[in-house]
């Protein structure tokens, strides 16, 4: 028998938040994200009402075929959704489903996981993005079993720092089928780390380059002992100016392709704001989608808290 | 706490209190070993002697047919790898893809070591085909290994017609007989069965003790070497108290098959009180081939282990086929190979019952099911008008 938390059971025995919704007021809509699969024995449908003013999630629900964790992750999910922005809901991660319910047992991780996509198919769909295009779609077939792709089972592994093939059994059902691809998984989870090697590196190697370049502007106010304490931490301007050269050198050569331009208006905390130029200025939904872009690369490239704001 | 209503008897069972008063003076007053050259311990030989015919009784054979065993899982081995000894230029093992996983893994592990091994499959109602059967038997098939009665289902194979087809090819044929044996009465005598596992806490006995029928004439050559416990069948001290109590569970099963009909009478209001009051329900495996005693019900749309533990609530003790309640993450082999649905297959729970089963309990379940199946299903996304893409990947899944 599984070592439940006695929130989850409580959350079992009482979900909260179940069904589907179905009255709005004017300025509020509805979306639906459903995930899961019916082969893996669990299926999540999330509902969320959102206000379009305040862009905040004022309802959410659900509906899960699933074990006594699927039901009490989906319960808790909405729980956490509740009253927060969708831009914030969109950063929710399902380490804090499973925290929020005391925690869950390994193998049982996975309901954790299908509630964050459950969650995000939903601000997906809100925003206009095709879930087509949803990355995690497309990749190599690794697990035949389960139909999971090398996208996802990495994703999966960087978000949880996994470790071993087991973990990722535990959190995405991958490899815990005919067990056939367990070895694939093995070079799945060494190219990550391989890759995370490399862009410590890397970072470290652009922060000395950022603090080069601004030292060469204005030597005389950088202190040498700063920039080897600064490779972990960035100051302010180090980081406005990492910013810049990302977007410079990695992200207006892409919106150029498509006759798109933008340019960095302002950095205040965390939040870089934007003016997004050209054929980017056109409807809402590609504003979003890109927004959304700009973001995932900043967010990789420089700092993983960044948001983006179009001015 | 609740009262428990026990029904998970094909998983293990009570122990008879007179089967317990039998073995307690074995681990108190008459503790000594069977093997000692002194009256304490050599008196206990006697015992050990009178279980075995008691056993023996059960089964239809002779005493010296019968050696003591740990488990079920032990038997099986034992079994398996002494056939496989005793015809050492056969390298083909015929089983089942509804066998329990202590035959399935060990082929498994002895298709790596060189042997080949045909697993046959079963129709929707669990049951294979003699023509697979005929066309897989050859020259170089050393031994046939089917379950008597399947642990999940309750569906009982043909055991006679299939050690015919078995015997005209000169294999050995062993049957796993765990769940079949106090359910079913059995004759050793006109069988064709060569090797039949027995587990006693499958009948009321003990968990730690079995026993394994080996026909008189079939060269066996130990799983366990060591001393000459078991007429060198088995080494190692026995154990004394399982094998008193083994004894007297096989006797007290013997009594019982006369009344077994009452388990059944249980067992099928049970089963229609809820296919009655529940839709969307359905019984899975042979209704007309099951052991008296199980009742494997798929429930579509939920999931077992949420079934489970939601029966839990009120002391009610089932088990289900379901991937989450596993731990293996992979849903039921045997229905599986019955060829469910995935809707199903993971809804589905078995209720195995006892001759300690009430029909109070059975009413109490009666009651509390529906209400349980509800709420559950209330929460499903398949209870709604646009459930199709659900439906659409279940297509999905099984086309790949």
């Amino acid at each position: 028998m599984w070592d439940y938390t006695d929130k989850v059971m409580e959350h079992f025995h009482n979900p909260r938040n179940q069904g589907k919704i179905t009255e709005k007021q004017e300025g509020e809509e509805i979306v639906t994200g459903q995930v899961g699969s019916i082969a893996c024995g669990d299926a999540l449908k999330l509902h969320l009402k959102i206000d379009e003013e305040t862009q905040t999630i004022k309802d959410a629900t659900f509906q899960t075929f699933g074990c006594a964790s699927a039901i009490a992750s989906s319960s808790a999910l909405t729980e956490l959704l509740k009253g927060r922005k969708v831009d914030e809901a969109m950063k929710l991660t399902n380490k804090e489903i499973a925290e929020s319910l005391g925690g869950l047992p390994e193998e049982k991780m996975h309901c954790s996981v299908m509630g964050q996509e459950a969650l995000e198919a939903a601000i997906y769909t809100y925003k206009g993005i095709p879930l087509d295009d949803h990355e995690e779609d497309e990749g190599n077939l690794i697990c035949r079993c389960f139909g999971i792709s090398d996208t996802k089972i990495k994703r999966i592994i960087r978000e949880n720092s996994l470790t071993t093939a087991e973990q990722v059994t535990n959190y995405v059902k991958a490899g815990g089928g005919c067990s056939s691809c367990l070895p694939d998984i093995d070079d799945l989870i060494e190219e990550i780390t391989t890759e995370q090697e490399t862009a410590t590196v890397e970072q470290e190697k652009s922060v000395e380059a950022a603090t080069e370049v601004w030292t060469n502007r204005d030597s005389s106010s950088v202190e040498t002992s700063t920039t080897t304490q600064t490779t972990k931490t960035l100051t302010n301007l180090q980081k406005i100016t990492l910013i810049q050269q990302v977007i410079d050198t990695e992200i207006r050569p892409i919106l150029a392709e498509d006759g798109g331009d933008m340019e960095l208006f302002d950095v205040v905390g965390d939040v870089v704001k934007v003016i997004l130029k050209g054929a980017c200025s056109g409807c809402a939904s590609s504003t979003e989608t890109l927004k959304l872009a700009i973001e995932a690369t900043l967010q990789d490239r420089v700092l993983s808290t960044l948001t983006v704001e179009s001015v | 706490m609740t009262n428990t209503i026990y029904l998970d008897n094909n998983a293990t069972t009570k122990i008879d209190e007179d089967v317990l008063a039998a073995m307690l003076p074995y681990f108190t007053t008459y503790y000594g070993n069977p093997s000692s050259m002194h009256t304490f311990g050599g008196q206990i030989g006697k015992v050990v002697r009178q279980a075995r015919s008691q056993v023996a009784s059960l089964l239809g054979a002779e005493e010296s047919e019968i050696v003591f065993t740990s488990c079920g899982t032990e038997g099986d081995n034992a079994a398996i790898l002494a056939a496989l000894k005793a015809q050492p230029k056969k390298k083909h093992i015929i089983t089942t893809e509804v066998e329990h996983p202590a035959i399935l893994n060990l082929c498994r592990r002895l298709e790596r070591d060189g042997y080949t091994v045909t697993y046959l499959s079963v129709n929707s109602k669990g049951q294979i085909d003699f023509d697979e059967l005929e066309a897989s038997l050859t020259g170089n098939t050393a031994v046939v290994s089917v379950m008597y009665a399947n642990n999940e289902t309750g569906v009982i194979f043909p055991i006679e017609q299939i050690g015919q087809i078995v015997k005209e090819y000169g294999a050995l044929f062993h049957v796993d007989a765990v769940q079949a044996v106090g359910k079913i009465p059995l004759d050793m005598k006109t069988s064709t069965i060569d090797l039949l596992t027995l587990s006693g806490h499958k009948i009321h006995a003990p968990k730690g003790i079995g026993a394994l029928y080996v026909r008189k004439g079939v060269r066996f050559r130990p799983l366990l070497i060591g001393g000459h416990q078991e007429r060198g069948r088995r080494g190692g001290t026995e154990n004394v108290a399982g094998i008193v109590a083994l004894g007297k569970a096989a006797e007290l099963a013997q009594q019982h098959l006369g009344s077994i009909g009452r388990e059944k009478i249980l067992r099928d209001k049970l089963e229609q009180g809820i296919l009655a009051a529940i839709p969307n329900t359905a019984v899975n495996g042979d209704p007309d081939n099951r052991l008296p005693n199980t009742s494997n019900i798929g429930f579509k749309f939920i999931e077992g282990e949420a079934i489970l533990l939601s029966l839990d609530e009120y002391g009610i003790c089932a088990s289900s086929g379901s991937a989450c309640s596993s731990g293996s993450l992979e849903p039921s082999h045997v229905l599986r190979a019955l060829g469910l649905p995935y809707s199903v297959l993971h809804g589905s729970i078995r209720f195995s019952l006892s001759r300690y089963t009430t029909e109070t309990e059975i009413d109490r379940v009666l009651e509390v099911l529906p209400g349980v199946i509800d709420r559950l299903r209330e929460l499903s996304p398949f209870n709604s008008d646009d459930a199709d893409w659900l439906q659409e990947q279940e297509q999905a899944v099984l086309a790949r």
